[in-house]
């Protein structure tokens, strides 16, 4: 057990000094860089309670994709100076959206926290017996019997968002060359070569 | 407090037991890559250093080590020396998972493919991570295309994966290569094979994938700025990715340790000889594919990827749920 709790705060403290260094430290890649930390230490933490998939899961998606995109995007912008500009300016309108924010997600985790109590009747929907299989079947068993409605809808909502995250960026440039394939490999010498004949001091007109 | 000295000691000698033929075949099989490149262009390749110039790349390593590292005054540090050793620590640290043989493996966890697709979908930091701290344009420029190309290729590795796992029903790499006793995937799953080799060429920056060092429009990408010992750690890293990738195509589809036929003269041959034959086979592939194809241009790539590799591996994988669910195949599990 000894060697359990050492690797438990072991996990958690880093978690929680990275937790801090994302909204202390001043580079944003560098925060990029303890957002990162921060997930895998939390993914570990799942991993040592038993929730092998779900701990792999946030590292697959979370530090391996999320956090990729996250990072090429404050590489690419100079989000530094701009950081700068809204918080010493005078424009300083995020700070007052990101109060209200960050209130309404602590009120939401209190009424989670204070859910807790009740914990049993949530979960005495589920009707299976969940105590000898691997924990990537029982996430299954219940995720596609008696959650199957709600996961469902969690798909469409992603893929809602997706499609709509697309159709807003999506612009059509004109200018731009496309390769076609087909046309490229469909083409042959007696359809793309031609022979004229040009007339002296005249040339010719190629369009 | 003495016992758990003891396990962790006996702990350490499992993995430096592990650690060191791996680092010792990376090596071995760097000199194979070179040779196999200067045959195919009628080369000898290095054939110096010791009998067939097996020993070149210890060689190399040595010059190496001897080298000045040189850290850009621009860079910034503690991200530019931990690149590299972020990249070669998650190419050993997935080897944890690998089974040479039914009881030859360091740690046999239950999501074992998945630690397999998270350690490997990491990779892109190292590069991401050393492009950036370079603080120089063709490093950064290397580390943006290299972040764009792994991602889109691990989309198309992952529904292969689903695909196999469709046919396994567990997550465990020993259940997934005796799952295919009778039959290897392979022959049920070829076009997931090829695709699967292909996303694996452009996952670990391989020609004709090696956009992100492209030398004749970025210098070296990412290892621009890297010299010496940190530059010998990034070579490394990338060869035992290439490894880690082979031993992961062999799990899934060319049966493991499994022996070809398991009959009397075949099945003599030890497992992990049968495993270390399907590594070097797919690797054989890598390096003659490294020599014969010409490299991609960028939007070509991401066309690969995202046009043809997904929507062609999710019908199949349709297809492969359909076949299961009609001639009622799909594995049942043990439960």
């Amino acid at each position: 057990m000894l060697v359990h709790s050492v690797f438990f705060y072991f996990f958690s403290i880093i978690a929680i000094f990275s937790s801090l260094m994302v909204i202390t430290s001043r580079n944003t890649v560098n925060s990029v860089f303890f957002l990162i930390l921060d997930f895998i230490s939390v993914g570990c933490l799942f991993i040592m309670v038993g929730a092998e998939f779900l701990g792999m899961i946030i590292l697959i998606v979370y530090v391996g994709a999320v956090a990729v995109l996250f990072l090429f995007v404050v590489m690419m912008l100079n989000v530094a100076e701009q950081k700068q500009s809204w918080f010493i300016g005078k424009k300083s309108t995020h700070i007052p959206i990101g109060l209200i924010v960050s209130v309404l997600i602590l009120l939401e985790l209190l009424v989670v926290v204070g859910g807790w109590k009740y914990k049993d009747d949530l979960m005495s929907s589920s009707t299976l017996n969940l105590s000898d299989i691997s924990n990537t079947h029982q996430l299954g068993l219940v995720m596609y019997t008696d959650y199957i409605l709600y996961f469902q809808i969690a798909g469409v909502i992603l893929l809602l968002s997706m499609i709509g995250a697309i159709l807003l960026t999506f612009r059509q440039r004109k200018g731009v060359k496309k390769q076609s394939y087909f046309n490229q490999i469909s083409r042959n010498p007696s359809s793309s070569i031609e022979l004229k004949d040009v007339e002296s001091n005249k040339g010719v007109k190629i369009d | 407090m003495m016992e758990y000295l003891q396990i962790l000691g006996s702990e350490v000698y499992k993995i430096l037991f592990l650690l060191v033929p791996i680092l010792v075949s990376v090596a071995m099989i760097v000199w194979l890559d070179r040779r196999v490149w200067g045959l195919v262009q009628k080369r000898k390749g290095p054939n110096v250093v010791g009998p067939f110039g097996l020993l070149q790349t210890l060689a190399d390593a040595l010059k190496y080590i001897f080298k000045e590292i040189i850290i850009p005054a621009s860079a910034n540090k503690a991200v530019f020396i931990l690149a590299p050793i972020v990249t070669m620590t998650l190419a050993l640290v997935a080897w944890a998972v690998i089974p040479m043989s039914e009881d030859l493996v360091l740690s046999d966890i239950n999501v074992g493919i998945l630690y397999l697709f998270a350690v490997s979908s990491l990779g892109v930091y190292g590069i991401i991570m050393g492009g950036w701290a370079s603080n120089s344009k063709y490093p950064f420029l290397g580390a943006i295309r290299s972040a764009a190309q792994m991602v889109s290729y691990e989309v198309s590795i992952g529904i292969i994966i689903i695909n196999v796992l469709l046919c396994v029903g567990s997550l465990n790499l020993k259940d997934i290569v005796l799952a295919q006793k009778e039959l290897w995937y392979v022959i049920p799953l070829f076009p997931m094979f090829v695709i699967f080799f292909i996303s694996a060429l452009a996952e670990t920056n391989r020609p004709p994938f090696d956009l992100p060092e492209a030398e004749a429009e970025l210098v070296a990408g990412y290892q621009t700025e890297y010299s010496g010992m940190m530059y010998a750690m990034f070579w490394l890293g990338e060869y035992a990715n290439i490894l880690l990738m082979c031993a992961m195509g062999s799990i899934l589809f060319l049966g493991g340790w499994l022996p070809i036929i398991d009959i009397y003269p075949i099945n003599i041959v030890p497992a992990p000889i049968w495993m270390i034959l399907k590594i070097l086979f797919l690797f054989l592939l890598f390096a003659l594919i490294k020599a014969i194809v010409p490299r991609y241009r960028y939007d070509q790539l991401m066309r690969l990827g995202w046009k043809i590799f997904l929507p062609f591996s999710l019908i199949y994988l349709v297809l492969t749920a359909s076949f299961l669910f009609y001639f009622d195949k799909l594995p049942k599990g043990n439960f």
